[in-house]
């Protein structure tokens, strides 16, 4: 396809366009992703609401330290995203590759410990199902708490998964000796997800691991 | 359209902003409880998502376009909310 008939089929009247468009879609896509933690959201109300003291019991069970430590980590890791974005507008090929780097490892830390927490939990028997045995026996409801727990962190870890392949995907487009073409575009839309994911974990963490007994 | 970035001084000082109200979210957790603890903790983490969203996300910088679709997705979930529970407290 020569560039003339190529320039006639693109939607986009120029770069700065299409980049609005492609903003605007992960925007979009982004509202979409709110619903669908919501509905989780909205049962965890609805549940700990109706159950106040076996949620309370429920949360006592869990690392506070780690999940706080896990928080700190992601909210580093944003920064680090956010500095790509200032190093991919410069062009500047070594800073862009570090800030990714530093955000990868920093979301591989946090899939590291949230691992260690989900061993932890088999360990005690705290996983929902036919083997859940808290130490010092508990009230049926508790058990639904960790449904929650598993339901909306296993959730969460699913859309780290999907956001550490991106990065990847951003580094390997950038190994080579001169960056691809507009390299901010990419860096922001992934930018986007990343820095989502992190607002999700934030809501996750005083929901879980900051329940005191009213 | 396309926003403006901004300042690394600014995205420092928003990344120190919340590592700060994380701190006041897990010291105050140990202090506060009930339903004044939970009120207490997701309004810091209101906070904390408010910051991102403006500057990481730079939705600040954006036109008002982006802007509605940035908060549409919180506008639903308010409504789902909202409607979910006008039923269960208002149950005989």
């Amino acid at each position: 396809m020569n560039p003339a008939s190529a320039k006639e089929i693109s939607p986009y009247g120029d770069l700065a366009q299409r980049s609005a468009a492609q903003q605007l879609g992960m925007w979009m896509f982004i509202a979409t992703e709110i619903l669908l933690f919501g509905g989780l959201l909205v049962s965890y109300a609805i549940y700990r609401a109706a159950y106040p003291a076996a949620f309370a019991d429920g949360s006592r069970r869990l690392d506070f330290g780690i999940g706080t430590a896990n928080t700190a980590v992601l909210l580093t890791s944003s920064l680090c995203m956010a500095l790509a974005d200032h190093a991919a507008k410069r062009e500047c090929r070594a800073r862009l590759r570090g800030c990714l780097l530093a955000t990868w490892v920093l979301g591989a830390v946090f899939l590291g410990l949230k691992f260690f927490e989900y061993h932890q939990k088999f360990a005690e028997h705290l996983v929902p199902g036919a083997h859940f045995r808290p130490a010092g026996g508990a009230a049926p409801p508790v058990q639904l708490f960790f449904v929650l727990y598993f339901a909306m962190t296993g959730l969460h870890a699913a859309h780290m998964i999907i956001g550490l392949t991106a990065i990847a995907w951003l580094g390997w487009r950038t190994r080579g000796r001169s960056l691809p073409p507009n390299p901010g575009a990419a860096v922001e839309l992934t930018g986007l997800y990343w820095h989502f994911i992190d607002c999700v974990w934030v809501f996750l963490y005083p929901l879980l691991y900051l329940i005191r007994p009213p | 359209m396309n926003a403006p970035l901004p300042a690394q001084k600014t995205l420092l000082v928003v990344f120190a902003s919340l590592l700060a109200i994380l701190a006041l979210s897990a010291a105050s957790s140990r202090v506060l409880t009930g339903g004044t603890g939970a009120a207490v903790s997701l309004l810091l983490a209101a906070a904390k998502t408010a910051l991102i969203f403006a500057y990481f996300m730079r939705l600040r910088y954006q036109s008002g376009l982006v802007r509605i679709f940035g908060l549409a997705g919180f506008f639903w979930l308010g409504l789902l909310g909202l409607f979910v529970f006008a039923d269960y407290v208002t149950r005989a």
